[in-house]
This record gives structure tokens, sequence and C-alpha cells, in this order.
């Protein structure tokens, strides 16, 4: 390679482009159908504004000075700069906004761990509706993008962001133990939280074994009895919250294709109560996420409730290729 | 596939059942051990054969080197897999689940330097860092982090024992099973990083979407890694 372009970063070639058009084609026609009107926002951001978005957002962007010697970034996701979109320039209209975007984001992520560092993100936010109604046309909008592009396998996986914030809460851990404990079931280390009695002393041995049960409970709706089963009061009315965002979701005819998972938690600052994952059972991957973000617009100085979602366009791709293959061989017999 | 740097494994045929990945050398007779315990026949694998895909009926062993382990499990090519916790820790950037500890192939992960020389001390007075040789990089440079001191980390890739001895690095942090190794080197255990078993991981993915499955495996293999 003589003239290399940077880490994370690569070229798209005339055949690639066209599969990757078309995806985007399905989306554009179908977000618009449902109402959601596209926007796009500059690639870079002054820093405070996706910091006042995230503060976490520190070490994964890419940060620069511009001639007047302010700080700027690279947007690292989408989701902030719509939110200051919608709280400034939307500020006279009445909500709910329904907004589409695509765009390119940028982390400062290891290329080596299976991520680019520029990539492209598609997806919807709907500002102004609150949940469960809110999350459950965001849901179901999420599933008619999926059926759109062939992945008709694809499952939403469904969390909340609260639910073990509340129940620890409840449990009265607090402090630095409690964050710990949130630290590692976003990273599903149950081993850790298992074995390391004495670095969690605060938690009683009854309570380990509940957050670790709770944890590992994800499937059809059966789940959320299962919780309350073993989690009585406590886990009931943290979990009331996803079984009405559930009980909606099955009205609209999408309940068989989320996969409820109470272990569920992306470690992105602003989510709060539900949070999404796309899977297929095709690729090792994550398609895409979301979710609830009802305090992020007020950081923006205006609260409004939010939920959104934004599938990683390249996955996808490879996902509804791999879905193409085994459909073939499954057509020749080999199955 | 390498889609633009998107590592994404997929299956090569349509076999739908489990794959689970096992790591060559010291460990995989403890994993063929639980195998049996948990009901599936290894003979297979036990055998002389070169092959490094087996078919255990109800699910598909794949071989490998246990760093190589996480790399297979993060990308989906395996839905389980077993490693050492070292391998873990080493490779804490990889997102997979961890789902249980085995309890086998226990080894403790340690600082050791020559026998009765001071050169860590004095490495780490005189000229405020220690030279450390080590095949666990990372595991190396968080512990000196953690423990509030300097060193200069010396990635190697064969005998770490022999660094110390010829002048290369003030100590070592290594993996030690019995200890016999670094013994016969010369060389003693100063300070304990960790205990490393055993561990079940499992691709974030297939956790997610293949539910009974997964925990239907990982239950068994528990109740055998118990008894």
């Amino acid at each position: 390679m003589t003239h290399p372009t940077p880490q994370g970063t690569r070229d798209i070639l005339p055949d690639e482009m066209r599969e990757l058009r078309r995806i985007e084609s399905s989306l554009h026609e179908l977000f618009e159908a449902r109402g959601y009107g596209e926007v796009s926002t500059p690639a870079i951001e002054f820093w405070d504004v996706l910091a006042r978005g995230d503060e976490r957002i520190g070490s994964s962007a890419y940060r620069f000075f511009d001639p007047a010697g302010d700080l700027l970034a690279l947007r690292s996701d989408m989701t902030i700069p719509i939110a200051r979109l919608a709280a400034d320039r939307l500020a006279d209209a009445e909500p709910p906004f329904r907004l589409r975007y695509i765009g390119d984001a940028y982390r400062s992520v290891s290329p080596r761990r299976g991520q680019m560092r520029e990539f492209r993100q598609i997806g919807i936010e709907l500002i102004g509706a609150g949940g469960p109604d809110g999350t459950a046309e965001v849901i179901e909008l999420l599933v008619a993008a999926l059926d759109a592009i062939g992945l008709g396998r694809a499952l939403v996986g469904l969390g909340d962001a609260d639910l073990f914030r509340q129940l620890l809460d409840d449990l009265g851990v607090e402090g630095l133990a409690r964050n710990r404990i949130l630290d590692r079931l976003a990273a599903h280390d149950l081993v850790a939280i298992e074995a390391e009695a004495g670095d969690l002393a605060e938690l009683g041995d009854a309570d380990r074994d509940l957050i670790v049960q709770l944890s590992s409970l994800r499937g059809g709706p059966q789940v959320l009895d299962r919780a309350r089963e073993i989690g009585g009061d406590a886990v009931a009315r943290a979990i009331s919250r996803l079984a009405d965002t559930y009980r909606r979701l099955e009205e609209l005819g999408v309940g068989d294709r989320v996969q409820l998972d109470l272990g569920l938690l992306r470690d992105l600052g602003y989510y709060t109560g539900a949070i999404l994952e796309v899977y297929d059972p095709a690729v090792g991957q994550i398609l895409g996420g979301g979710g609830r973000y009802d305090g992020l617009m007020g950081r923006f100085g205006r609260p409004l409730p939010a939920a959104g979602f934004a599938l990683y366009l390249e996955r996808v791709h490879i996902a509804q290729a791999e879905e193409e293959r085994l459909q073939r061989e499954r057509g020749r017999g080999s199955r | 596939v390498n889609a633009g740097g998107v590592q994404i494994a997929h299956r090569r045929q349509t076999d739908e059942r489990l794959q689970l990945a096992l790591p060559g050398g010291a460990l995989l007779g403890g994993c063929l051990d639980l195998l049996d315990r948990a009901g599936l026949d290894t003979r297979e694998i036990r055998g002389e054969s070169r092959a490094l895909v087996f078919d255990l009926g109800e699910l598909v062993v794949i071989t490998m080197r246990p760093s190589d382990v996480p790399t297979y499990v993060e990308a989906g090519a395996a839905d389980l897999g077993i490693t050492g916790k070292d391998v873990i820790d080493e490779q804490s950037d990889r997102a997979v689940y961890e789902l249980a500890d085995l309890g086998f192939g226990r080894c403790r992960m340690v600082l050791a330097a020559i026998e009765g020389d001071d050169s860590l001390e004095t490495s780490a007075r005189r000229l405020g860092f220690m030279r450390i040789a080590t095949k666990y990089r990372r595991t190396a440079e968080r512990y000196f982090e953690r423990t509030g001191r300097q060193a200069e980390v010396i990635e190697v890739k064969g005998s770490v024992e022999l660094a110390p001895l010829v002048g290369l690095a003030d100590g070592i942090v290594d993996l030690v099973d019995t200890g016999r190794t670094m013994r016969e080197n010369g060389l003693a255990e100063r300070e304990q990083i960790s205990v490393c078993t055993a561990r079940l991981i499992a691709n974030r993915v297939a956790h997610k979407i293949r539910v009974d499955e997964i925990d239907a495996m990982v239950e068994r293999m528990r109740e055998a890694a118990s008894r």
C-alpha cells in the first residue's frame, strides 16, 4: 500500500457502494413514509456541545482546534448533535419531532477490535414522546426497518438502563460499590460478581444471587414472570416499565421480534429507561442499538422525553450478505 | 469476513449446532475431563487425529491456541469457548461474556526475580523504574500502574525466564503452575498478581439469541465443574 488511508478508515468501490445505497434507500423510503424527516448536522461540533450530551465522551473523540482557538471534535454519534438541533433549531416548533439521519461518526477505537474509526450510522430520533408509547413506536419502526432490508430473522434486545440502579437503591447499595456492580453488569462479568464476595461485602449472599440470576434472564415475556418470582416487590417495581413497553409491543404485533433482556446495560452515558440492541443470528456482532434518553434534551435547555435507534450500515450490509448466503445454501439442500 | 476492517465471522456451513472453542496445551486435558463429566464423548479429540474440528454430536468442538479462543468467540466463529483467566485478562478489550469459573487449570500470575538478587529494588530506587520481561504485557502494565510503580515492560514471546539471567530485565511477570521451571532457572517468586483458572466465555450475540441452548450447556458445564 503506497498511499494508505488513516487507521480505521477505508475506501468504498462501486460494487459495494451500490449495495450500501440500496440499504440506505430502502430505509429512507420507510422512514419517510412513517413521517420521519431527514436532517443533517456538521461532522464537527464544538467540543463542549458534545461533552454536554455525554461527559464521558473524552477518551473516544477526535479533537482539534479551529483557527479561532476553539476546541472542536468529530461527532462520535448522531444522537447528541440531533438533540442540539432539536433544542435550538426547532425551538418554536411543536413536538413531537420525528427525525431521521444518515451520517458518518468517529470514535478513536482500536480498529483491531473489529470496529472502524469512521463508521456510517442510519437511524431515527423520536423527540417529545415519552415511554412506553414512544418507546414502542421506535421499536416497531426498528423491526420494520430490519424487515425492509431482508433481516427478517433479526431480533431486538430490550432492557432497562435503570433497572439495576433502582434495584441497588432498593437494596441500599450506594456510592462506589453501586458503580462497581453496575460496571461489572455492563460488562456482563458475572464471575466477578459471584466470586468477589469480599470486594462487594455490601451485598448479602442472597442479593448477590438475585442480581446474578436477574442479569442472566433474557427471552420472551416469561422472563418478566420469572423475575417477579425470584425478586419479589423490589424487582416487580423495577421491571414495571419494561412490562408496559412489552405489552404495547405485543399490541403492535412485534412482540415475537423482541427479546427481553434484564442483563442488557449499554455503557453510554445518556440512556435512561429502555435500551435496545439489534442481533442477527448470522453474524457475531451487534448491528445497532438505541433506547430512551429522557434527560438528554434537558441538557440542551429543552427538556423533552426522547428515544431513537441507529443501525451500523456496514454491519447491516454484512448481515444481509450472510443471510442471503445461508438462504442459497439451504436452497441447495445442504441442510 | 474482513469487510473493511469490521471483523465479523460467519458460519462456513449452515450448521446450527453450538460451536465450542477449546484451548490446546495444558488446559485441554481439564476441558476434556469436564466435557466427559458433562456427558459428551471426547474420545475422538483424545485420539491421534490432527484435525482441528470435531463433531461431538450435540456440539462442534474447534481446537486452537489458548490465546486465540477470545478472538474466535468475540467474532462469533465460536459461540462458547474455554480459556485461562490469564488470557482473558490480557485481552480484556475483547467483547466477550465471561459466564463461569470452571475451577480447573489453576495457576498463578506472579512477579519473579533472580533468587537473592536485589536488582528489582535497586532499579526501582536508583533508576526510577524496573525492567520487566513478560508474555503478558497488558497484565504487567496494569499491575504496576495499580500498585503505583513505574516499569518498562518488555514483551517477549519465548522462555521469559531467560531475560533476567542475561540482563535483559530485572524481573519477569509470568504464569506459574508448580513453579519448577522458575526454580530451576534460579528465579524466586516476589509477588502474586492473581490466581487464574479456566473460564467459560460466550459470544455476546449468541448469548443473547440462543438463550435456551446456551443456558442449558452452561448449566451442564457448571454442574460438571462442581463435581
